[in-house]
């Protein structure tokens, strides 16, 4: 092609203007944007309702709902936080950084791009409507299993339940379209020059990750699907009544949802080499060791499941394989660290808002990682389990490993995406408020779960006031800080400062020589690697 | 940034008062089994270790942080990864102890753990089996003293204090009307099940948390050391009253527990004997109401009028108005005695929870109270007749 034609190709299409485009774009870029911003407001939709459960929880006793609205809202807490907005902003990335960082003009299947994207908004309805329709009198609500939706209780359940089902459903294909979207992406669309292990390291990572939600997500509408039969056509895949097992279904279940925490996380620890080079003004250190755990990290993804539920009990075999496997996950997640600290080591570090996030999250996501390793010991698990120790560990990995590298993540291609540089000052606010009021509502919960404060429940014993009054109170802090997140992605997207093409000094890697908002066609003219 | 110190300073003075007045726990409670000495020292040491770790990166990241800074005019290297063989062999020492950490240091004593938790049989001297219901533990124990003895054990802890309508009590929420009773320094083989969902058995001071599955057997084990009272909670979501089925055991010794044992039974064979007496209606009623209001009104709610469309309205309800028997004397299907003992759907089985008794009293109170009035009575001996 030659640059002249490239040139004329630019730009010129006859794009439908308005919502019509929004519905009908192919463009990586726009559908990108879209995930981001859909993930967004499920943040807040998820966050609201776990502030009204934490309101809740202030104070022994019912003061604001019953307990079946409680059950209700901390399961779909979960599904909204997870499905609606830690996937979605990994995807969105994903959209906008890879035809970027290989070198490639879109996405290789653009059509089912935009279709990924489009089924995110009737499944997020899907999830909400139960509560509404309660409104209204039809039905109780949404479902009150939890996210797991553990048998027999799902069976149990109303419409919410079936509600749900579908909406799992429909976010699995959802993320298997993007999946297979990445994967072919990856494989036939990078610059000549760039082979597989010269490939940035967020391509990397969201190839084991495309592979994991391709081998697991069917799991997971499979067994949906076994609970939908079980509550509607008589069949007994978990009722033991009829010969079935209640158990069977924690294990297809944990067969998707472990590999899922890796889904989540690998996306983030994929762009966080990026962040602290750019900041550091250093190479990404080791980036061979880097690759290989991440592949290691995946395959051990897919066989340690039943870790999630030592208590319900196995044979001494099971536990101490179990056990051990999920013990050598630390191997290869201790090479990554490593790796990220030897980037900072001797580097020339200035400390703008994503790199403020970046090292916030090593320290504060370690501590998720140590506290997981704890967890796999089958005893102490025992008392761990199910209490709100738990429960704050996975905060560390979600919250803190999740959201807040995903922040780090905006903040970082904010500037990119837009074309405008944020405000460093509200960045910074940002980062600090969410850091302390974050640990300030997790580090509590610790404590409660060790004292023997059992999670999801709405009212508790008189010696856990005292924290959970602590961690409501950092709770409410924590969320009120994201109003500044908001804001400042909005005040950025508006205009403000012009970032340049290269944006942050140290910043590397070819999405970096484009201009800032990229071309609508990314690259026009092939780059070549050397 | 002012801001940002008074933020500070109001949180540090915040934190500080609260923990003067509070009387904090920081770890698990005291352990009494073996088990939960076990598990406290596996956990302490497994804290240790991983704080330690945690300490050590930290520390290097900040001296990083606070050293190799551009306002510092640090010139940063270029190094991509370790390329001399002593660097090579350098950084395959933290990767040489983290495997030592964890299969050995960690794993080891783990192993063990798991080899002491498992071990439910060797030397049981009682078995007592563990049934959760939505939302009460039943407990039966299988033999020596108090073999044949069963009951229900509910929440104790008034509705009022939990919609605080009054004040909460000190063991608020962790209270029951039947504790399970135990004798100290005997090994206990728990064996647990449940009718319905699945629940989990959990005592913090015993170390021990294992689930209760419909349909199947799960057991664990305990050894109480020491005499004392012992609270603790169901943790596997289980619906609406999930937070609201505690667990208390009372650990006494062996005389107290024979003692106890004998007392139960007898209590046990007059009830039992009271289902072969003939009952007034008002006495049913009586009785109903006590039976109604311990195991019904959390779902169909105090006055009878339900939560709709889960929990359905006893009054002028189809069943509860409704014929029990039909022309041949066979209770209907069904029917209100049909639904109680057997159960349906979201409504559990009473037949192995309640007597006679009790299941023919509920019937009456509620067929002649909650704004229905049937007029009927059923007797206990009818019930009896009707399990055969």
């Amino acid at each position: 092609m030659s640059t002249k034609a490239a040139v004329h190709h630019d730009d010129h299409h006859d794009h439908p203007k308005g919502m019509k485009h929004w519905f009908t774009t192919t463009n990586h870029k726009d559908i990108g944007s879209m995930y981001l911003i859909f993930s967004l407001i499920m943040f807040f939709i998820g966050g609201l309702m776990i502030l009204a459960v934490r309101a809740e929880l202030f104070q022994p006793g019912l003061q604001l709902m019953q307990p079946e609205f409680y059950n209700q809202l901390i399961g779909n807490h979960a599904l909204i936080m997870i499905f609606g907005a830690l996937m979605p902003a990994a995807t969105g990335f994903a959209n906008w950084m890879i035809p970027l960082q290989i070198g490639a003009p879109d996405m290789a299947l653009p059509r089912i791009n935009n279709w990924g994207f489009w089924l995110l908004p009737p499944a997020a309805l899907l999830l909400i409507l139960p509560f509404i329709l309660a409104l209204f009198g039809v039905g109780d609500g949404a479902a009150g299993a939890g996210w797991t939706f553990y048998t027999p209780l799902s069976i149990q359940g109303g419409i919410g339940v079936d509600f749900a089902i579908f909406a799992i459903h429909t976010l699995g294909i959802s993320s298997i379209l993007g999946s297979i979207n990445v994967i072919v992406t990856i494989f036939n669309m990078r610059a000549p020059g760039m082979t597989l292990m010269k490939m940035p390291i967020f391509a990397w990572a969201w190839l084991v990750t495309a592979f994991l939600l391709v081998a697991t997500l069917p799991v997971l509408a499979g067994a949906v699907t076994m609970i939908l039969t079980d509550r509607h056509f008589g069949t007994h895949f978990f009722d033991a009544a009829g010969g079935g097992d209640p158990i069977l279904y924690q294990h297809l279940f944990w067969f998707f949802a472990h590999p899922e925490v890796y889904i989540v996380l690998l996306p983030i620890w994929g762009f966080m080499p990026d962040i602290l080079q750019t900041f550091s003004r250093k190479p990404v250190f080791g980036y061979k060791a880097q690759v290989y755990s991440l592949i290691a990290i995946g395959v051990l993804a897919l066989v340690v499941w039943a870790h999630h539920f030592f208590t319900a009990g196995m044979p001494i075999p099971a536990l101490a394989y179990f056990m051990y496997a999920t013990m050598s996950i630390s191997l290869p997640l201790a090479v990554l660290f490593f790796c990220w600290i030897a980037n900072l080591w001797k580097g020339s570090m200035t400390f703008e808002t994503p790199m403020l996030f970046a090292i916030g999250w090593i320290i504060i996501f370690g501590v998720g990682g140590l506290t997981g390793l704890v967890l796999a010991d089958v005893a102490a698990d025992a008392q761990y389990h199910h209490s709100y120790f738990v429960v704050a560990h996975f905060h560390y990995t979600f919250f803190a490993g999740g959201m807040m590298g995903i922040m780090a993540g905006v903040y970082y291609w904010l500037p990119k995406m837009t074309g405008y540089m944020f405000s460093e000052k509200l960045g910074k606010l940002h980062f600090w408020l969410t850091a302390i009021s974050f640990n300030l509502t997790f580090i509590p919960q610790f404590f409660l779960g060790l004292a023997g404060m059992p999670r999801r429940i709405p009212d508790y014993a008189l010696q856990f006031s005292e924290f959970n009054a602590i961690s409501t109170v950092a709770a409410f802090v924590l969320g009120l800080s994201q109003l500044i997140f908001a804001y400042n992605i909005i005040k950025c997207m508006r205009g403000g400062k012009k970032a340049t093409g290269q944006v942050w000094e140290g910043a590397r890697g070819l999405e970096w020589t484009l201009s800032s908002p990229p071309p609508y066609h990314s690259f026009t003219k092939q780059p070549t690697i050397k | 940034m002012q801001f940002l110190n008074k933020l500070f300073i109001g949180l540090f003075l915040t934190l500080t008062s609260l923990g003067a007045l509070a009387d904090f726990s920081w770890n698990f409670p005291t352990p009494v089994t073996p088990m939960a000495l076990d598990t406290l020292h596996v956990h302490n040491k497994f804290m240790v270790i991983i704080m330690i770790i945690f300490v050590v990166v930290l520390s290097i990241m900040i001296y990083s942080i606070f050293t190799h800074r551009k306002s510092k005019g640090y010139k940063a290297s270029k190094a991509t990864g370790p390329s001399t063989k002593s660097q090579i062999i350098w950084t395959m020492v933290p990767f040489g102890i983290l495997l030592y950490i964890d299969f050995i240091l960690m794993g080891i004593p783990a192993f063990h753990s798991i080899v002491l938790m498992e071990d439910t049989k060797t030397n049981a001297e009682m078995v007592v089996k563990v049934t959760g219901y939505q939302w009460r533990w039943q407990y039966e124990y299988m033999d020596g003293d108090a073999k044949g003895i069963k009951f229900v054990s509910n929440l104790s802890t008034p509705q009022d204090q939990i919609d605080n309508k009054a004040p909460k009590g000190k063991d608020y929420l962790l209270e029951v009307d039947n504790r399970l009773v135990l004798p100290v320094d005997k090994k206990v083989r728990i064996l647990l099940t449940s009718s319905d969902v699945i629940h989990n058995w959990w005592v913090p001071a015993f170390g021990s948390a294992r689930d209760a599955i419909p349909g199947f057997l799960r057991e664990t084990w305990v050894k109480i050391e020491k005499p004392g009272t012992y609270r603790g909670q169901c943790k596997e979501l289980c619906g609406k009253g999930h937070g609201f089925m505690p667990v208390v055991v009372d650990a006494v010794s062996e005389k107290e527990f024979k003692a106890w044992a004998q007392d139960q039974k007898t209590k046990l064979a007059a009830a039992n004997a009271g289902a072969d007496k003939q009952w007034t209606k008002d006495e049913l009623i009586a009785k109903g109401k006590e039976v109604y209001l311990k195991n019904c009104s959390v779902c169909h709610q105090p006055g009878g009028q339900g939560l709709p469309p889960t929990f359905p309205a006893l009054t002028g309800s189809k069943i509860a108005n409704g014929p029990i028997f039909g022309a041949d004397g066979k209770y209907l299907k069904d029917s209100h005695l049909d639904r109680i003992l057997n159960g349906k759907g979201v409504m559990p089985a009473w037949k192995a929870v309640l007597n006679d008794t009790d299941i023919a009293a509920v019937i009456v109170y509620e067929r002649n109270g909650l704004g229905n009035s049937v007029g009927d009575v059923l007797q206990p001996s009818q019930v009896k007749a009707a399990r055969q």
